[in-house]
């Protein structure tokens, strides 16, 4: 019998007994593990296990430009010549590791925000919500560009940068739904137990405003990909030759009327990936709701 | 000594049209292990008088006059840090909706814990909660004990049911049990039984009392059901427009009550068998909180109001066990 009172219970029920949570789940894990393994893979064993049954994803091959499907390059292969399977497959942890970093930034940051803000009110809410407004009268991928050229190139400043760019519309969300989560009898009656301001906000407040927040991660997760391929393409990303979706999609768009191949499937990995997290997001929203009886599905 | 003494109490309301005396001098007592019932008509003041008790009046609403002593100290003055030991600890509260009074994501049982453990031990870092590190097998235990007490079936299977899995009677005894957890030695319980079904309410007052006598828990509950203070209360106050109106032992106001403003109150209960006589209706309606008549405040609705009753509210006079703000006492004196 699955323990129906732990989210990690509702969760594993709902991924055995529903096929589209499943499938998120599948995706999302299958998703890490290629990350993972193409970090182990290319620091570890240097390239041992994609050179012997791809190709290196750094290999040239002038003779062999823009070659399309076949069974030596399964996705085809680049302008350079390069394989673009090994490519996509490498790309996967520079789209994970972005993504999930910035996001993991913004949520945190921005929750935290949200939180404190609505339930203290007054000066701190002021000062924080102003805060952010500055934040976001800027567009963020001009914001992320700001701060990508302040701190240098490199995963972590990407990192920062999307993620202090996404810190807004979390701290936002978050902080509406506190607001009515607070006036809620509830958090009187924690108030009045003498529970701690820290523990009312951590597990009173907090539990009742997942829902919007976990519906706000999966969309983030799913425009950070995005992004991290359009600073990419402007050259603020992460530096060639390291392949990422990104810009392998920006440099396909020039042969799209010849090699279908190119941009087909590094943009089929965004939208899989993406996909994933998103169909991983609702379920997990549903499993973290205890009126529902974990069995139904709402997208 | 009394429990809680409350002194001349105000609390007011400043609003755009004017200032909103709630509570306009009440005098009010406690003794240890004594069930006092507040009673009085919507917008009489009784839940305002409770929020006072505990220092929960927030702008626009103030405190001009007046003391509240618990156990000897005044909680009017006690700063946050001591407030927060003495709620839930020492006064606590019981809601009148419970279904709204616990998280909806978090297990009843849990919640309980919680409000234990914090008392025993202090505030725990959040991330030691999640992981479950601040797990008390005492607490826990002495939580299952209180859920059986209040005559929860199956307390150890119900103590990781969620609130909404209760039915409304099981979530109310759930919320006894979260104010009597800590042993405090005053609870203040407002209109708790209002939304439950006549049987339900009996068993639960029933049950209420029981628990109450034997921890020695004095009690201020808040209602306007008469039949709920016979039934539960050693002691009445009868509120009106701010003011107290009749103070005695509950078989004595209830029986003959000093004042007409509780008999009006008396005669307007429906009596089944009686059934072709008229109900009473009590003619009028409380009188606006912002422009409060200076005479007494009933005067206007009284049917045995004479001049003297528009001068100036009455004050209390003895008669027999009972108090009464009504100058009908006095003259009957004279």
């Amino acid at each position: 019998m699955t323990d129906r009172s732990t989210v990690r219970g509702r969760v594993s029920r709902r991924v055995r007994t529903d096929p589209v949570a499943g499938v998120g789940a599948f995706v999302v894990v299958a998703a890490v593990l290629l990350a993972g393994f193409s970090v182990v893979d290319e620091f570890l064993l240097d390239e041992f296990v994609v050179k012997s049954v791809l190709h290196s994803p750094y290999e040239l091959a002038p003779d062999n430009r823009l070659a399309s499907p076949s069974a030596a390059h399964p996705f085809g292969t680049d302008e350079q010549g390069r394989d673009i399977l090994a490519r996509v497959v490498y790309g996967t942890r520079t789209s994970i590791v972005i993504g999930t970093g910035a996001v993991a930034f913004a949520t945190v940051t921005g929750v935290t925000l949200g939180v404190v803000t609505a339930y203290y009110g007054g000066l701190v809410d002021d000062i924080g919500m102003r805060a952010m407004d500055v934040l976001l009268a800027f567009p963020a991928i001009l914001l992320a560009i700001a701060l990508l050229a302040s701190l240098g190139r490199g995963f972590t400043s990407i990192i920062v940068a999307l993620g202090v760019a996404y810190v807004p519309s979390f701290a936002r969300v978050t902080r509406s739904k506190a607001l009515s989560v607070k006036s809620e009898e509830y958090v009187t009656a924690a108030e009045l137990m003498g529970y701690p301001t820290r523990n009312v906000l951590v597990d009173e407040i907090l539990p009742n405003c997942v829902t919007p927040i976990v519906v706000q991660a999966t969309f983030s997760l799913a425009v950070a990909i995005i992004a991290e391929a359009g600073l990419s393409y402007l050259g603020l990303g992460v530096t060639p030759p390291t392949p990422t979706w990104g810009i392998m999609l920006s440099s396909a768009q020039e042969y799209i009327t010849s090699a279908w191949w190119y941009s087909l499937f590094p943009g089929l990995a965004i939208v899989v990936t993406v996909l994933g997290f998103n169909l991983l997001g609702d379920n997990i929203r549903d499993a973290l709701d205890p009126q529902g009886d974990g069995s139904e599905r709402r997208l | 000594m009394s429990v809680l003494r409350i002194d001349d109490l105000h609390t007011y309301f400043e609003t755009r049209s004017g200032t909103v005396h709630a509570v306009d001098g009440i005098d009010l007592e406690v003794e240890p292990g004594e069930i006092v019932g507040l009673v009085g008509e919507s917008g009489s003041g009784k839940s305002v008088t409770a929020d006072s008790i505990m220092n929960l009046v927030e702008p626009p609403g103030h405190i001009p006059r007046g003391t509240v002593e618990y156990d000897g100290r005044d909680v009017l003055s006690l700063p946050e840090s001591e407030l927060a030991d003495l709620w839930g600890g020492e006064i606590s509260r019981i809601f009148q909706d419970p279904g709204e009074a616990f998280n909806p994501t978090q297990t009843v049982g849990r919640q309980l814990h919680d409000v234990l453990r914090s008392h025993r031990h202090g505030s725990v870092h959040p991330l030691k909660r999640a992981l479950g590190l601040d797990h008390d097998a005492a607490c826990r235990e002495q939580v299952v004990e209180m859920l059986d007490a209040v005559d929860i079936p199956n307390p150890e299977e119900r103590y990781s049911d969620y609130p909404h899995e209760f039915s409304g009677g099981m979530i109310q005894r759930a919320m006894i049990a979260m104010a009597l957890l800590c042993d405090p030695a005053l609870v203040l319980a407002d209109e708790p039984t209002t939304g439950l079904d006549v049987s339900i309410e009996r068993q639960i007052l029933t049950l209420f009392k029981d628990l109450v006598e034997e921890m020695n828990t004095a009690v201020l509950w808040i209602t306007h059901d008469l039949s709920v203070v016979a039934k539960l209360c050693d002691r009445v106050v009868v509120m009106y427009a701010g003011k107290v109106m009749e103070v005695g032992p509950t078989d004595a106001v209830l029986s003959s009550p000093k004042n007409p403003y509780t008999r009006a109150l008396l005669q307007s209960i429906p009596r089944h068998d009686r059934p072709d006589e008229d109900l009473f209706v009590m003619e009028g309606d409380v009188p606006d909180p912002l422009n409060r008549p200076s005479g007494c405040r009933f005067a206007d609705r009284c049917p045995e109001a004479h001049e003297r009753c528009l001068d100036a509210h009455p004050p209390r006079y003895e008669a027999g066990e009972q108090e009464s703000a009504c100058y009908l006492v006095a003259e009957a004196d004279e």
